[in-house]
């Protein structure tokens, strides 16, 4: 019977309505889209084959990172080098890195001209082609392999010293009793986790897909609206998305999901059953492979974007200047939604936590327009569509960051808070909004390094005076313009960076009183 | 005289029964074993738990009021001050929420400071300070919210027994001044005798009418007994 400390000291109007608007962003578009499409029809053979290529894929994807994630995490676990924790801060990167930028690295090593081809040219080889499946998984283990790896060495760490003298004083095998156990708890929420990242993956399959056999459901929405305007397709397929997504989300929720931004993995175990030979070589290879898989794309992003840099467009300013504006409002209005979100708690959290990772942004970005179109010309609401865009699909993210750090403060400090009469914005300004500085800067930063590479919506929509960089990047490299393209990708990447950093070290600073 | 009438606490299987009052100008002691719902009553008096009955000051219902309106000051187990905030700000909350306080606010602020023996300290924060410096910022800020009923739940618990006792002290000089009613949540019956005029049991689901300290410390009932483990001497 304990009060609700949430109904008394905040108002419930603003949560409500953050609410509205996520169901209506999320499940309103779908509506509309469906309200405009001129009839359903079925799932023909070019839709059931996008739905088996975006389920096989996801599966490809998920299962490759995790395989090859075991002895990364492993070996990080139990070594100590130089460059240890530079490394493990590098597997947080891919999260904010823009997806387009990460092909164009992708490219540069494995692409037909790469230097991967051009090694098996050398040695008398044919060259491979990253396009279809295997780019795609490729792209999406880059990705996620980081992720995985985080997910994993979380479990690693979590494992007692204790345990490692016990097994050793018994003479008993570390893998079966301990790592074999860790591994079976942690491995289904990883594999779980990535699955679903890469069921929903719109540009990774805009660039290195496409075609019959290579064609994602994400990818067909796009097709049928931009190429067709058929929104009956586009409709079906993003109610077939919104099942998938929701089926796999089911299923992750019944596995627990590892922690993947936890603090502490710089923690080395003191283990003896590394120190043989084969191990430390196993060990070894296993860092250095997944460090020049990470690391070799992104020095090629920069290398030959520092040489591509002359060759930008004049344009590139305003697409700058565009992209900037956009993920500006963006990551104030994720921030805002977000302790909104937070003030209200339960189930409002869950569901604006949900909703938007199982809906299509191209749907969404459809149904707005389709909503505005009888008010406003929709080509002038790109930008404005693609912030809101941006706002919703950064919501899962920075809620994860900052709701539990809204509910701690209130659990530490809500009581002498309400003895001292402060509610609403009394007590964001002096309790919670001093004390969740930091989540809320990692938060920010995040949905401004997410915005500043988006490439979704804006990819259907735009007009020529309303590019932001990310697609003017893709227009580059669709025209063969690769030089200017690889420097629009350098000075993207070091916006995304910029802005990440910016906005993680306001959060820190002064944050620990 | 703080009311408690017919009250019933339900919290899953547990529930815990009240029909006592408390008067003006007495510090009483709730003592009991642990999980018998000592904390609960003051959440219940000072409206973070809800329960059925009535609470009542000089007559009047405040069941139905939030917590700040009510004629009730609180000081918990821990994290008694805002760290972020220094200690003038700390205290100030007392005298406005806003924190926007007035040049003669601030003066009152800086002599209760003084008062508890913080004189100069206002502009630190709580994690410069010692425990008992933290706990004194605390009672110089329970002390400027003026309630008449103040409710300790075992905040100066974590203190040695030196600076406890220095502290209860305090509040005896202080809190009394002005004919409140002070309950103090305690395990240690050494706490209840240097500082209670008298003595609640909470036990067995009941909170107990509360008697006089040296009479029931001089010839405890058998639930005190049981409680203290005196029970076969």
């Amino acid at each position: 019977m304990a009060r609700s400390s949430r109904s008394i000291n905040y108002p419930h109007w603003p949560g409500a309505i953050v609410i509205a608007l996520v169901l209506m962003l999320t499940l309103g578009t779908l509506l509309a889209v469906l309200w405009r499409a001129e009839g359903l029809g079925g799932l023909g053979a070019a839709e059931w084959a996008a739905v088996r290529f975006t389920v096989v894929q996801a599966l490809f994807s998920a299962l490759v990172s995790v395989v090859l994630a075991i002895p990364v995490a492993r070996a990080l676990s139990r070594r100590r080098f130089r460059g240890r924790t530079l490394l493990i801060t590098l597997l947080g990167a891919p999260f904010i890195l823009p997806v387009i930028v990460a092909v164009m690295g992708l490219l540069t090593v494995f692409g037909r001209n790469g230097l991967l081809n051009d090694a098996i040219a050398l040695a008398g080889g044919d060259r491979l082609s990253i396009y279809g499946l295997g780019g795609v998984v490729l792209a999406h283990v880059f990705f996620n392999l980081p992720l995985a790896v985080r997910m994993i060495l979380q479990g690693w760490v979590a494992i007692p010293a204790e345990r490692f003298r016990l097994v050793a004083s018994l003479g008993s095998s570390v893998w079966l009793m301990l790592e074999r156990p860790m591994l079976r708890a942690v491995l289904p929420g990883a594999f779980m986790a990535i699955f679903l990242i890469c069921l929903t993956s719109f540009a990774v399959a805009l660039v290195l897909g496409g075609g019959p056999k290579a064609t994602t459901v994400e990818l067909a929405i796009y097709q049928a609206v931009r190429f067709d305007f058929d929104l009956g397709r586009a409709a079906l397929l993003a109610a077939v998305q919104f099942g998938l997504a929701i089926t796999a989300a089911l299923a992750a929720w019944f596995i627990t999901v590892p922690e993947g931004f936890g603090a502490g993995l710089d923690r080395v175990m003191p283990r003896l059953d590394g120190a043989n030979v084969q191990a430390r070589v196993v060990d070894v290879l296993a860092i250095s492979l997944a460090a020049i898989f990470l690391v070799l794309p992104l020095s090629m992003v920069i290398i030959k974007g520092v040489i591509g840099l002359p060759d930008l467009p004049a344009s590139v300013l305003s697409a700058i200047a565009r992209s900037v504006s956009v993920a500006a409002v963006s990551t104030l209005f994720t921030v805002v939604a977000t302790v909104v979100l937070s003030m209200r708690g339960g189930r409002a959290v869950s569901l604006a936590s949900a909703l938007p990772l199982a809906a299509s942004s191209l749907v969404v970005g459809t149904g707005l327009f389709v909503i505005v179109q009888p008010l406003i010309n929709p080509a002038k609401m790109a930008l404005l569509v693609t912030a809101v865009m941006n706002v919703l699909m950064a919501l899962p993210f920075a809620l994860r960051v900052i709701a539990p750090a809204f509910e701690r403060v209130e659990t530490d400090y809500g009581r002498l808070a309400t003895s001292v009469g402060l509610r609403g914005c009394a007590r964001l300004r002096i309790v919670i909004l001093p004390r969740i500085r930091k989540p809320m800067g990692f938060a920010a930063g995040l949905a401004a390094a997410l915005s500043m590479g988006d490439l979704g919506v804006i990819a259907l929509f735009a007009t020529s005076d309303q590019q932001t960089l990310p697609l003017m990047m893709y227009q580059l490299m669709g025209s063969y313009r690769t030089d200017a393209a690889s420097g629009a990708a350098l000075v993207l990447l070091a916006l995304s960076l910029f802005a990440f950093w910016m906005f993680d070290r306001g959060g820190r600073a002064d944050a620990d009183a | 005289m703080l009311t408690l009438e017919d009250l019933i606490v339900r919290q899953d299987a547990f529930q815990l029964t009240a029909n006592v009052r408390f008067d003006t100008g007495q510090i009483t002691a709730l003592i009991g074993p642990s999980g018998a719902g000592k904390s609960t009553i003051l959440s219940v008096i000072s409206g973070f738990f809800g329960a059925e009955g009535q609470v009542s000051w000089r007559g009047q219902p405040i069941a139905e009021l939030r917590p700040d309106q009510r004629p009730v000051a609180i000081l918990f187990q821990d994290n008694n001050l805002f760290p972020h905030l220094t200690i003038s700000e700390n205290v100030g909350l007392a005298l406005r929420s806003s924190l926007r306080l007035s040049k003669d606010e601030q003066q009152t602020v800086e002599d209760m400071l003084q008062s508890v023996g913080l004189s100069g300290m206002g502009g630190r924060k709580p994690a410069a300070l010692s425990g008992g410096q933290q706990s004194r910022a605390a009672l110089a800020r329970l002390l400027l919210q003026d309630r008449p009923v103040i409710l300790l739940d075992e905040p100066f618990a974590a203190l040695g027994p030196g600076l406890k006792q220095e502290m209860l002290a305090l509040v005896r000089e202080r809190a009394l001044a002005d004919d409140r009613v002070v309950l103090m949540v305690t395990h240690d019956p050494q706490d209840a005798l240097a500082v209670a005029d008298q003595i609640a049991l909470v036990d067995e689901g009941q909170v107990f009418e509360p008697l006089p300290t040296r009479d029931i410390m001089g010839n405890p009932p058998d639930a005190l007994r049981r409680y203290l483990g005196t029970a076969n001497q």
